[in-house]
């Protein structure tokens, strides 16, 4: 039996993004069903019990997260929902935002009711301008409802979603540094504690979720638990600490796939499965060499490297749960968005654009962060001009190993994310990177673009 | 002269209620200003400052940490054409879909045809992955671009 999808469920309908579609299917009668029959905190406890854990990439539990917010305080409270969605080859939030905003929305008024706040920011990248416009224009049928403003239905309940919108920097999706930005201010991320759940946006107790997971929340919030935790994968017996990867998961595929889509599948579905059954195998008829898991930050996955203890198994079949990518060494699950590297592609051509990227998204706070991706960026320019030295590929590493919030150098992850794909590059795909050094072979691009500043 | 017009500063006064402190509308601000005026000069970002209450220099400060707004001096054209250079467009094209444009257009990224109608930038991942290489044209993805499409584009947006 073919997966049937849930969040996917109307994107291809007729008048998906309009008010009247959404309620003809069923649309906001759990909203109602909420503020009629249940109390603020049987919410959070429900969304907590259902296991669900952050879209955004970290995977945070986000019942967990809404805990952490102050018993009994005076208020405001703020719902910030995080749609920058600026790692690379990540789009699934902009379909769920383009063409079923209500269903996302109906998920901001849930959470918004069970932490008790009246006001949500709904921060979007600026290159999202379809994204903005079917928002707003959710919004404003809202409005024009009566399901947004005061006394909502009569019961009491105020909330009032501001969209708003970002300008172009991916250091926004770090959700302090979102803060700062909605407050009008350079997007530098904050130091933590305090997190956001005590003193977040305008130095009020502050929750911040992905889009995903509020499209999440209205479908357990609709299904319930059970329908949850029947998909994906339980958490490890033998891991006190794992919290499971229930739900059905946004996967997108991107770079060398015949068909680059974004499909609905119960996590845990392996990258082999996800690449040649859902997006038509690998282009032109070749074959895979890497695999990046979940968004850049997350590194690399060598296809042709054999999974210990596992028979006849490559990295290629490690399942995308919250699990699956760490144990080849990726950083995580990250956003699920898998991007296929071609045989016929050089690896240091991807490792120079992973380089280029975050040396240009650096916000610049953090001296092993600015400094660090500026200079890995350097050093790999020098191996795609073919005038690479032997002791360079140690150095990357070495530099990678240095910067980020892991080894503690750094306010915020972006360096680690930014370190992640080197290590993971060079690691495994030394071979290649140092017959290029050997070579001196220089790369087709070398040219085509000037290395450009810190952001 | 002033360098927004009365409308301009109503429509950047009506952002004020939806935040609880005024700083929060600079970005909204911003936006309005640069989508019109193509450019922040330094008049407008006194005149912003004067509605949110702030010094200009902290409205400043703010703009020029996103790359993104073109200040004092500097001029976006009609419209600003981005093209993605994020590992998804690059691994089908992008890096020659760049060098297309510079080529038709004669100018490099960052710079605006000498006739004003086209600003060409490189845009880091425009999270249009499904339709790569992509371009932004203005905040609007267009998917699928081949240097023909690209062509017929540019061709679209000089007679604008």
């Amino acid at each position: 039996m073919p997966y049937e999808p849930i969040l996917l469920a109307r994107i291809n309908k007729p008048n998906s993004g309009k008010l009247e579609g959404y309620r003809a299917d069923g649309g906001y009668a759990t909203f109602e069903r909420a503020l009629k029959e249940l109390q603020p905190a049987q919410v959070t406890t429900q969304v907590k019990d259902s296991g669900l854990r952050g879209r955004g990439g970290a995977g945070f539990p986000t019942g967990l997260k809404w805990t952490f917010l102050p018993q009994n305080h005076p208020g405001p409270i703020y719902l910030c929902v995080n749609a920058d969605e600026s790692e690379p080859c990540t789009y699934n939030n902009r379909i769920l935002m383009e063409k079923d905003p209500h269903q996302v929305i109906e998920g901001i008024m849930l959470s918004c009711y069970a932490i008790k706040s009246k006001c949500a920011y709904f921060y979007v990248r600026y290159e999202y301008g379809d994204s903005f416009r079917s928002m707003q224009s959710a919004v404003d049928e809202l409005y024009a409802a009566k399901l947004l403003g005061k006394n909502i239905l009569g019961s009491g309940f105020d909330l009032d979603i501001v969209v708003h919108r970002g300008a172009g920097a991916y250091i926004c999706g770090e959700e302090t540094g979102l803060i700062e930005s909605l407050e009008g201010k350079r997007a530098w991320p904050r130091i933590k504690p305090p997190f956001p759940a005590v003193e977040g946006a305008f130095r009020k107790p502050t929750i911040v979720n992905n889009v995903e997971t509020m499209a999440c929340v209205t479908q357990i919030m609709k299904r319930g638990n059970e329908w949850f935790k029947s998909l994906g994968v339980p958490p490890d017996p033998k891991n006190p600490r794992d919290a499971g990867s229930y739900g059905p998961k946004l996967y997108t595929l991107a770079g060398h796939v015949e068909k680059p889509i974004c499909v609905e599948l119960p996590m845990g579905v392996t990258i082999r499965e996800l690449v040649e059954k859902h997006g038509g195998g690998v282009w032109k008829g070749r074959k895979a060499k890497a695999v990046n898991p979940g968004g850049l930050s997350m590194g690399f996955v060598d296809v042709n490297a054999p999974l210990k203890g596992e028979d006849g198994k490559t990295e290629y079949d490690i399942p995308l749960d919250f699990n699956g990518p760490g144990r080849v060494q990726c950083l995580g699950l990250g956003t699920a968005a898998v991007t296929v590297i071609d045989d016929q592609t050089s690896m240091v051509d991807v490792l120079h654009n992973v380089c280029q990227f975050f040396s240009h998204e650096s916000c610049g706070q953090c001296t092993p962060c600015r400094e660090g991706t500026g200079w890995m960026l350097k050093i790999v320019d020098r191996l795609r001009r073919g005038q690479g030295r032997k002791e360079d590929l140690d150095i990357l590493v070495d530099v990678a190993d240095r910067i980020g919030i892991m080894p503690g150098t750094t306010i915020c992850g972006l360096s680690d994310g930014a370190g992640w794909p080197v290590k993971t590059a060079i690691r495994k795909f030394r071979a290649e990177f140092e017959a290029a050094i050997k070579s001196g072979a220089k790369s087709q691009y070398a040219r085509s673009l000037e290395v450009v500043g810190a952001h | 002269m002033a360098a927004l017009t009365e409308d301009m500063k109503n429509r950047i006064r009506a952002f004020l209620p939806k935040y609880p402190r005024k700083q929060a509308a600079t970005l909204p601000a911003l936006h309005l200003v640069h989508d019109e005026l193509r450019t922040v000069s330094n008049e407008a970002i006194v005149e912003i400052a004067e509605i949110l209450e702030l010094h200009p220099s902290e409205v400043q400060d703010t703009m020029t940490f996103y790359a993104f707004y073109k200040g004092e001096g500097e001029k976006n054209g009609k419209t600003r054409l981005w093209v993605c250079r994020g590992l998804a467009c690059m691994l089908r094209g992008a890096y020659e879909l760049i060098e297309h444009c510079e080529h038709k257009l004669g100018v490099k990224c960052g710079q605006t045809t000498t006739d004003g109608t086209i600003t060409l930038e490189f845009a880091e991942c425009i999270g249009a992955c499904d339709g790569a290489p992509a371009c932004l044209k203005e905040d609007v993805h267009v998917m699928n671009v081949t240097p023909e499409r690209a062509d017929a584009l540019i061709t679209e947006l000089k007679l604008k």
